[in-house]
Order: structure tokens, then sequence, then C-alpha cells
């Protein structure tokens, strides 16, 4: 048997995996290890796959992503603090067969935007949320955020967050379940291939969802932010795993259409 | 029993060492190298290629994306 050589190896007629052509060549300013750059890779490739990309609008937050646009070569809008389901609102009713998504952080989206963030699954709005849990305001500097973990220490938790100071973290996204327009909600994480896969899944059924015309696909991903937690990339994911699943736990959370929303108000108003 | 060869090419100066791609490969391929890139980062490479089965795991959890994975045709392998 004569050796192979890695050189026999890496040719082009044996490529099983390379960069998404939808990622541009611009050095992510993500910091090592960070969950952002994991799922702009997967919205890249499912842009990819579904040949979509002149048909996309991103919308980014504040937050480290605001600056996205960079990254995904596709038409963007970045919007203020937490109002990015409001801007992704108007331009998906102005161009309706266009796929819109905003992509937030959890301060973005469960803190400041609370507003925008329900009432725009309130209304079924049909677009694509995806929601980056890392339990932290990463780009300030590591303070606490709503989805902070009871006693996790950030800036303005120095003691860990408490209870009776703080009050208990948000779990945003099973108050998003309730809501009627809501048609697809789910909530996964990046931290190992096999759940990377899943949340590819996850994100390919909300842009599938959003030329279907059934109501609002939010997917939340549990996340982590090394820098702002101060734990290395490698141990932040057991962390996460130790600490934020068995409060945030993955899975589909609601699965629906828009006939099971339009059952939620059938009382008529007597005339 | 043959057994998958594949190889990976990592791009050293977009690597920040963030050790996610060693720690998910099932094969003990990679390592960070002791050298560093010029941003500072000791950058990931196959420290036992041999043991590369092509599997994409690797590239999968990468947040730079800075991972091409390559894999033999099976019926290559004696
Ligand atoms: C109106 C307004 N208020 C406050 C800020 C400051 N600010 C910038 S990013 C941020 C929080 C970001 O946290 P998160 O949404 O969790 O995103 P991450 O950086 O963790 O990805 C805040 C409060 C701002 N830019 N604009
Ligand atoms: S501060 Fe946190 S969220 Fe922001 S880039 Fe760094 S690791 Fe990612
Ligand atoms: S392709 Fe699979 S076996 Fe090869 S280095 Fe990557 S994770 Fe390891």
């Amino acid at each position: 048997m004569t050796a192979i050589r890695v050189e026999d190896i890496i040719k082009p007629e044996n490529l099983v995996y390379k960069k998404s052509s939808v990622l541009t060549d611009v050095p992510m300013h993500y910091c090592y290890g960070c969950s952002h750059g994991v799922v702009h890779k997967i919205i890249a490739e499912v842009i990819e796959e579904m040949g979509i990309q002149g048909e996309v609008v991103g919308i980014a937050p504040v937050g480290c992503s605001v600056m996205a646009y960079y990254y995904l070569d596709i038409d963007w809008m970045q919007a203020a603090h937490g109002r990015a389901p409001a801007v992704a609102t108007g331009y998906k009713r102005v161009n309706p067969k266009k796929y819109v998504f905003a992509y937030q952080g959890d301060g973005d989206l469960a803190a400041i935007g609370t507003a925008e963030t329900m009432h725009a699954v309130n209304r079924g709005e049909n677009i694509v949320m995806i929601f980056i849990n890392n339990a932290i305001y990463g780009m300030t500097g590591g303070q606490m955020a709503p989805t902070t973990m009871v006693g996790q220490v950030t800036s303005t938790s120095p003691y860990g967050r408490d209870i009776d100071l703080n009050g208990y973290p948000l779990k945003i996204t099973e108050l998003i379940a309730q809501l009627p327009g809501a048609a697809y909600v789910t909530r996964q994480s990046v931290h190992t291939p096999g759940n990377v896969r899943k949340t590819k899944k996850a994100i390919r059924k909300a842009f599938e969802n959003s030329a279907k015309n059934i109501g609002t696909s939010f997917i939340e991903v549990v996340s982590t932010c090394n820098s702002g937690w101060k734990i290395d990339p490698v141990a932040s994911n057991k962390w996460m795993e130790e600490n934020m699943f068995p409060f945030y736990p993955l899975g589909d959370l609601k699965d629906s259409t828009r006939d099971d929303a339009n059952t939620y108000m059938v009382q008529k108003l007597k005339k | 029993m043959a057994k998958a060869r594949g190889a990976v090419v990592v791009e050293n100066e977009v690597c920040k060492g963030c050790n996610l791609c060693v720690v998910a490969c099932p094969q003990d391929v990679l390592s960070l190298h002791k050298e560093v890139n010029s941003k500072g980062y000791h950058y990931s490479h196959m420290s036992n290629p041999e043991a590369c089965t092509g599997c994409t795991n690797c590239a999968a959890v990468c947040p730079d994306s800075c991972i091409t994975v390559y894999r033999l045709k099976s019926t290559v392998v004696a």
C-alpha cells in the first residue's frame, strides 16, 4: 500500500467543504470563538443553498453584530437599537417578495427593543427573526442583560445577578411562542457540529416559511460571549451547556400555520 | 477496514486560534501551532494529518470560516 500524501488529498475534485460564497473576504471583527461568526456562516450557507442572494435583506442591530453588513454579501439595513423588527416590518410590507430577516442580540431584542419584538411577532409579520442570546451586553463591555443568569457575574452585577435586585432572567422566546402571529419558534445553539447542523435546518425552515406567508419565524441561538464572560471559548461552551441549557432548553417551541393563528380569536362582536 | 482519508486547509491569517475546531475534531487531527500569524494568534493546523477523515466537523464550528475540507473518494483507499 502506497502512503497517501496530504498533497494528493488537497485537490479540487476532493473538495467537500469551503467557505460560502455569500460571505465576503472581510475578516470578522468578532472576538475569537464568538458565536456571531458561526451564525453568520450558517445564514450565508442557507442563502447560498436556496439561491436567494439577490432576494434577501438583513436588518442589522446595535450590538456586536452592528457591522454584520460587512460580512454577508447581501442587501442590508441597519436599525436603531432594538428597532430591527420595526424596520424589517416596513421593508417586508413594501417588498413582500423579499426574504427579510432581523438579526439581534439579547440587549437589542429583549431589553430596549422588547416592544418592537413583541408587536412585530404579534402582528405575524412575515419575517425571520434571529436572536443571539449570549446572556450579556457584549459590545458595550459585558453589562447585565435581561437574559443574564441568576448569580452570573457581569460588569453591572459584580456580585452576581440577584433576583431581589435585578429580577428574573427573561425567557422572551417562551413569551413569543404564546403569540398567535408566531408561526415557528425554536431555540438552538451552535457549539457542536451537530448543533450547527440543526441550527442550519431551523434557519432554512424559517426562510422557507417567509415565502409561505404564515407568520413570523423566530430562532433563538443560545450563544457565548467569551470576552464578556471572561472565559475562553471552549470553557464558554461548557459554561453555556451547564448553566444556560437547563434554563433555556433547546428545541422547537412552536411549529404552526396561519390557520392555527386564525383560531386564536374567533369571537364575533355583537351588532 | 477502509477508512476515509481527508485533509483540511486552515487559512492561517484569518484564524484567531479560538481552539473550537481542535475540540470538535473526533480524530484529534488539529492543534494550535506554536508559531503565530501576523496578528499574533496561534493558528490551528493539522498536527496529526494521517487521522483526518474529512468529516467537516472542524469547519462547521469555525466562527471565522477559515477551514476548507477535502476528502478522498473512498474507493481509492487500499
Ligand atoms: C439607543 C441606544 N442605547 C444604548 C446604546 C448602547 N449599546 C450599544 S450595544 C448595546 C447592547 C448590545 O448587547 P446585545 O444586544 O446583547 O448584543 P451583543 O453585543 O451581545 O451581541 C447597548 C446597550 C446604543 N447604542 N443606543
Ligand atoms: S464581545 Fe462577546 S458578543 Fe461581542 S464579539 Fe466579543 S465575544 Fe462576540
Ligand atoms: S475534517 Fe474532521 S477529521 Fe479532519 S480535521 Fe476536521 S474535524 Fe478532524
